[in-house]
């Protein structure tokens, strides 16, 4: 077993078939680890916070940006978290692990880092309040109240970046039933709220020099202890913005006998509408070949109840994330009867 | 044509078959002895590879703390600034059976781990269970087979990838067996690093950075193999005068065959194509001999090798030899290169010969003498070369250079110095006889002198080696006495048994010196801290190099710290000078005493002293003063108490016999190879003998006419190669000698760490002069027979075939 | 020059050769203009004193010295500024020589020694070989070393060598010249019989009148010059 191996492994838990087993080893059961319940109210800041009853947990930010370059570029920063047993200790022996990524996607290039961590030691870890998410030397930090204006920062070999993100005071997006996310016909769910209102400035650190850029970004927070269904191998989830100021999360969970898709609209007034399963439809047009496998990279998107029928292009064909466990991260495009920019992430394509 | 031509060639060795083999065995054993070391080096290399590194690990470069031990939020800090780092901690794991080397890395972050593991056996093969338990430890199964069953042990994996005596597991396993929660040996830097970083040497400026060449292990124990490097190289030079020897013979012989082949059409190209096929073949079978000889002489010495560097070192070196392909090739590849460079004289010689002229031995003895001159201007060169480099670098590297500049530089020179002697001589002859042996010997130096210059060296070598290892010897034995001063030493089981023999022993009025230590981090290796209890004992006996008034009242008020010559000299640390033991542990230095056989740094304080700094000071060993007749009945006595089952004792005498038996089986691998070495340079001599054998008899034969009985010159040649080697032996004499003092206080201080005194051991040299005209008289012994039972007639063909 | 043209059947042409050797600062002339023709299977003996130059005209028409001025030609090839490998080449294939000093090859024996020019040409002809090896007397010495011969058959088994590769041009330098006076004539008429037989030509440097009368024809060198 070689150390990429090893880490899959890690992460996997079980490696097995992936139609069986499912991407991230989200299939499987949850041995002693508390699971979401339907009913339950999310409270703040404390549920900002890490969840180590839970097995895996994520602080999750995509941005598209523009450079005073006039390129259109695309962020992600994000922390995972996963433990081998529920619950919390302080040292070496604390059963929380952490990861880290970090992307940046130009039209023609994709930087990624990616950091480890053992829990329990301070290297990687969550608080609630005041906010603060870290790996290593990178960080997401509040630096007013909570979540409301962040201060975002990683570093790979050949690329850095650091942004200011702040919001206008929008609320929180909870999920599904108030927070409760369904995950598959079977009932496997997770907690997942977002804030996708966040307007940015920073800098990215690129080969040839500084990029000065402006944009939006959105935050994800989810987090579960067995969100797939047995025989989900992956998802194809999207997170769109309109120029409309209306915005879409949306998301295909790929089923060996169905897919399930889910959803939420966020009406450019704040108002968030609950997607029923079927609702939101993505239909893949263009396959690239990416790092050898062959993957969507153009959709189409509809959703008939708010009339919308859109294509979605990848700003670059190639957003390929070539860590421990490699998946297709990047900012797209929309085009059609709405028009604007999102994140594409597509997980599970062997 | 070509085999015909190579047919003819080779047809002179089937004719002279012990001169093929002279020839075989030169290039073998020099082959052979240059192979030996390569292949015991390259094995206590690998075994330190193996030993020294978490596996792959070594090549990157580690951040040790000049003190103590790396806080494990030291370690969080500089992750969180951005430094990729990887902790491991490590400590001496204590078994019923010895001790164990324990290494606790982090899984996650360690470069080579899962390559390490990946070779496991398959059952238990390493998964996530190792972390997610975390409780598993990762053992070589020779190691597993010397544990004996120990109930507490985690669960093992075995794979063969971990070196012998060291066992893997999570830092947070390790950091529980070992008890140092929180503690950080040292930390791996990763190869990959983000932008922007700060300097290590700001953010953290109590820890230095550390690559694993420059390592303990390795700075002490290259010296040691540069030394056997050294001898290598020595021997295969001799070797070389060998080849030369023999392949000048070869070719003497056969100018005529050379003559009538190029009379029969051969061209001269292709001749000397043969002629370097015909080598390459000889140093192709040579060599490949010499390897088998090599891997025969290192599979002899390497045990004394292993012992030699466990005892001086405390590195294991595996007894067992494996065989290289990069060293099967280097060993041939020497054997090539080296006939070739023996036979490039030759060659060129047989290259410009011409067609017809025969070659004036005049002449040749006039090339030779300017030849003479230039090598002499050589010599005074590289002399001064090496005494140069004394002067501008110091360490280890201006040793060697002064070293190997004062030998090649005396060699070098000796055919002058011979030759002016030989001219005294001949100045000096009263006699017709007398003037003609002196320039007869004259004459015959240039032929011979390659083969004197390997007799000096050789000769040089075993007097600057031997009287270094006596000089050594001699003053071990002083210092055993001094610091084996307890007549007798026990160790107890535990502390409850430690406790009741104690007071068993004072009510018996023996005095008890406890023998307690503790060891600590220090500058990225340990330092041993003994606690001593004061004693008129250590005030009379203690084996002080430097010491101040008063300094062992210092030593038992606390105030201050006795250290040893290794410590001294390594960090430049002199009475009066301060001493830093942990970060928040000083103490003044008031002496240094030396401390032989041990490569480690070492510091002495009172005992409350160490135990209020230092936790887990095991208390079990113990050193008695006692009357000496009374040892045999104590140790009686102690061994019927039941209450004293385990009790292991070991009195001073038994204590020094081991102890000098390591210390000799440290010098048998270096009395084995200046052993070998004189006797290729006593090979050396008969080839060389041998070759001027057919090129002397047109000199002989008018001698005898004259009426010089052959019986008479046979003797006479005897003599001259006994006066030679005399001579040899003579000019050897100092260089041996400066080589000894060169070995004693430059090298060994660079190597051991301590500095020795020099005596003299003049019976050792006489027994070399011995030696060395053994060695000349059977090399002469062979042409002189030959020359006593030569038929006249040969002697007359000398004056029928003179043109 | 008209003459200069080589006839069918003329093997070694000589013309105007001379040499100097040179050393200490002053040069002797050891050949002095000397040309010479030798046809196809003809003999011819050189006679001289001592240091008359008939040896280092023998070497030069060997290949084996080089001479300063004329022109020396062998089967048509012209000996001036050929190289090694040319000379080496000549000597294999077509000139054999036979010396005083019979140069036999102490390692090989009897019978290596006779056929080792011919295998260095690779023209073996192993029947004219054993036939040479038996007219020569050598049959039973075939096993032995030369250290185990006397000295006629020492030189029989240099006379055989030299013939054994059937060349076209033998050159003999005092072949009778360490022999007693006996084994001298029964060598020098077997070999003057064998080289007949062979066809080969022969050029045979000799101080002996009596054997240079066995011969077709006669030069006598004089300080270097052909009297």
């Amino acid at each position: 077993m070689n150390a990429k191996s090893f880490l899959t492994a890690m992460f996997l838990c079980l490696p097995a078939p992936a139609s069986t087993q499912g991407f991230a080893g989200l299939g499987t059961n949850a041995n002693g680890f508390a699971i979401p319940q339907q009913g339950t109210f999310l409270s703040f800041p404390a549920d900002h916070g890490s969840h180590p009853n839970f097995r895996i947990e994520w602080w999750y930010l995509t941005a598209n940006l523009k450079g005073d370059d006039d390129l259109e570029y695309g962020v992600q920063w994000t922390l995972f978290r996963t433990a081998l047993r529920p619950g919390s200790e302080d040292g070496w022996s604390s059963p929380q692990l952490w990861m880290g990524h970090a992307g940046l996607t130009t039209p023609n290039h994709q930087f990624f880092a990616e950091r480890l961590a053992r829990g329990g030691i301070g290297q990687a870890g969550v608080t609630a309040d005041p906010f603060m998410a870290w790996i290593d030397n990178w960080e997401m930090t509040t630096v007013g109240p909570t979540l409301q204006q962040l201060n975002l920062k990683a570093s790979g070999a050949d690329f850095a970046y650091e942004l200011d993100m702040s919001t206008q005071g929008q609320q929180l997006v909870l999920h599904g039933d108030n927070g409760y996310s369904v995950k598959s016909a079977g009932g496997q769910a997770s907690y997942y709220y977002s804030q996708p209102h966040y307007q940015i400035t920073g800098t990215l650190s690129l080969p040839h020099g500084p990029v000065a850029v402006v944009g939006q970004g959105w935050l994800d927070r989810e987090w579960s202890s067995q969100p797939l269904a047995e025989d989900q191998s992956g998802w194809d989830w999207f997170s769109l913005s309109f120029d409309s100021g209306d915005k879409l999360m949306g998301f295909v969970l790929r089923g060996a006998s169905a897919d399930f898709t889910s959803g939420s609209w966020i009406s450019a007034d704040g108002t968030v509408t609950a997607l029923q399963p079927g609702d939101f439809q993505a239909l893949a047009l263009k396959h690239s070949n990416v790092s050898g496998r062959s993957i969507p990279t153009e959709w189409k998107i509809t959703l008939p109840a708010k009339e919308l029928s859109v294509v979605i292009q990848a700003v670059n064909k190639q957003s390929w994330m070539g860590t421990s466990f490699p998946y297709w991260e990047g900012p797209v495009t929309i085009s059609g009867s709405h028009t604007g920019r999102g994140y594409l992430e597509m997980t599970g394509y062997e | 044509m070509k085999r015909a031509a190579l047919g003819a060639l080779l047809s002179h060795w089937w004719r002279h078959p012990l001169q093929l083999i002279t020839l075989l065995t030169g290039l073998a054993l020099a082959t052979g002895l240059w192979s030996a070391v390569q292949a015991i080096n390259g094995e206590a290399k690998a075994s330190y590879n193996l030993a020294t590194s978490e596996i792959g690990a070594r090549q990157n470069e580690t951040l040790v703390p000049k003190t103590g031990f790396i806080p494990l939020s030291r370690y969080v800090e500089l992750r969180r600034s951005g430094w990729r780092l990887s902790p491991v901690l490590e400590g001496r794991w204590p078994q019923n059976t010895g001790s164990l080397r324990l290494i606790g890395v982090d899984l996650l972050s360690h470069p080579t781990f899962s390559n390490m593991v990946e070779n496991s056996d398959s059952e238990s093969s390493f998964s996530l269970d190792a972390l997610s338990s975390q409780e598993q430890l990762f053992l070589n199964p020779k190691t597993l087979e010397q544990l004996t069953v120990h109930v507490d042990l985690p669960p093992i994996v075995q794979s063969d990838q971990i070196p012998i005596d060291v066992a893997l597991g999570d830092i947070s396993l390790v950091e529980r067996l070992l008890q140092r929660p929180g503690q950080i040996t040292r930390m791996i830097i990763l190869p990959e690093q983000p932008l922007g970083l700060h300097p290590l040497e700001d953010l953290a400026p109590e820890l230095q950075r550390q690559s694993y060449d420059a390592g303990q292990m390795s700075r002490l124990t290259d010296s040691f193999h540069l030394n056997l490097t050294a001898f290598g190289l020595l021997s295969f030079a001799v070797g070389l005068f060998i080849v030369h020897g023999s392949v000048s013979l070869g070719i003497e012989q056969r100018r005529g065959l050379f003559r009538t082949l190029r009379a029969m059409g051969v061209p001269l190209h292709l001749l000397t194509v043969l002629l370097l096929c015909e080598l390459l073949l000889i140093a192709i079978v040579a060599g490949s001999a010499g390897l088998v000889l090599g891997y025969l002489i290192a599979a002899a010495l390497l045990p004394d090798v292993s012992a030699t560097l466990s005892g001086l070192y405390g590195a294991t070196v595996e007894g067992s030899l494996n065989l290289r392909p990069g060293w099967l090739i280097s060993g041939i590849a020497m054997a090539v290169v080296g006939t070739l460079i023996a036979s490039t004289q030759a060659i060129t010689n047989i290259y410009k010969m011409p067609l017809l002229a025969t070659p004036g031995l005049q002449a040749r003895a006039q090339a030779a003498s300017s030849q003479q001159y230039g090598m002499a201007v050589l010599g005074l060169a590289l002399m001064a070369f090496g005494t140069a480099s004394m002067l501008v670098f110091d360490g280890l590297i201006a040793g060697f250079a002064l070293l190997a500049g004062m030998m090649l530089g005396t060699a070098l020179m000796l055919p002058l110095l011979l030759s002016w002697v030989l001219t005294l001589g001949l100045r000096n002859a009263r006699s017709a006889l007398g003037e003609w042996i002196w320039a007869d010997m004259r004459a015959q130096l240039p032929g011979i002198s390659l083969a004197l210059m390997a007799l000096l060296l050789a000769l040089a070598t075993n007097i600057g080696v031997g009287t270094m290892v006596s000089s050594f010897r001699l003053t071990f034995l002083g210092w055993m006495d001094q610091r084996l001063s307890a007549e007798l030493y026990v160790t107890a089981k535990d502390e409850d048994q430690a406790q009741k023999l104690v007071l068993w022993l004072t009510r018996r009025d023996i005095t008890v010196l406890p023998i307690r230590w503790s060891e600590v981090p220090f500058h990225g290796t340990k330092l041993r801290i003994y606690g001593v209890q004061d004693d008129p004992t250590y005030r009379e006996k203690w084996p002080m190099l430097q010491v101040q008034n008063g300094a062992w009242d210092r030593v038992s008020n606390g105030t201050a710290v006795m250290i040893n010559e290794q410590l001294a000299r390594r960090r430049n640390l002199w009475p009066g000078d301060d001493l830093n033991l942990t970060p928040s542990w000083k103490m003044t230095v008031v002496g240094v005493y030396s401390d032989y056989g041990n490569p480690h740094e070492q510091a002495i304080v009172t005992l409350p002293v160490l135990l209020r700094h230092a936790d887990n000071v095991p208390n079990l060993r113990f050193g008695l003063r006692l009357p000496p007749s009374g040892v045999q009945n104590l140790i009686k006595e102690i061994q019927q108490e039941s209450d004293f089952e385990g009790i292991t004792m070991v009195d001073q005498n038994d204590l020094k016999a081991r102890s000098l038996a390591v210390f000799d089986r440290t010098f048998v691998v270096t009395g084995a190879l200046n052993l070998l070495t004189l006797g290729v340079a006593g090979f050396a001599i008969l080839t060389s003998l041998l070759t001027l054998w057919n090129m002397r008899l047109p000199q002989l034969a008018p001698i005898w006419a004259l009426g010089i009985t052959r019986r008479q010159l046979a003797w006479l040649e005897l003599w001259r190669s006994l006066a030679l080697a005399a001579l040899t032996a003579l000019l050897a004499l100092p260089l041996g000698l400066l080589l000894a003092w060169l070995l004693l206080s430059v090298i060994n201080v660079e190597a051991f760490g301590w500095k020795l005194p020099m005596y003299i051991f003049p019976l050792d040299w006489l027994r070399l002069l011995v030696m060395a005209l053994v060695a000349a008289a059977i090399a002469a012994a062979i042409p002189a027979r030959k020359l006593a039972l030569i038929k006249p007639s040969e002697l007359l063909k000398v004056f029928a075939h003179e043109r | 020059m008209a003459d200069w043209e080589m006839t069918d059947n003329t093997l070694l042409q000589i013309r105007n050769v001379s040499k100097c050797y040179s050393g200490l600062g002053e040069s002797r002339a050891v050949l002095r203009d000397v040309s010479l023709d030798l046809q196809a299977g003809k003999s011819i003996a050189l006679t001289g004193e001592s240091g008359s130059g008939k040896s280092t005209l023998l070497h030069l028409v060997g290949a084996l010295d080089y001479y300063d001025s004329g022109e020396i030609k062998i089967a048509g090839t012209n000996l001036t500024n050929l190289n090694d490998s040319a000379r080496s080449e000549l000597r294999r294939n077509t000139v054999s020589l036979v010396f005083q000093q019979f140069n036999l090859v102490p390692s090989l024996n009897v019978a290596q020694n006779i056929s080792l020019h011919a295998r260095l040409a690779n023209r073996v002809d192993q029947t004219w070989i054993t036939s040479l090896t038996s007219r020569l007397g050598l049959t039973e010495l075939s096993d032995r070393y030369p250290e185990q011969l006397s000295g006629g058959q020492q030189q029989r088994v240099a006379i055989g060598r030299a013939l054994a590769v059937r060349p076209k041009l033998l050159l003999a330098d005092e072949p009778t010249g360490n022999l007693d006076e006996v084994t001298s004539t029964a060598v020098m008429d077997l070999m003057l019989n064998l080289v007949h037989e062979s066809g080969a030509a022969l050029f045979l440097v000799t101080h002996s009148v009596q054997v240079a009368n066995q011969l077709d024809r006669r030069v006598h060198l004089s300080a270097g010059k052909i009297a």
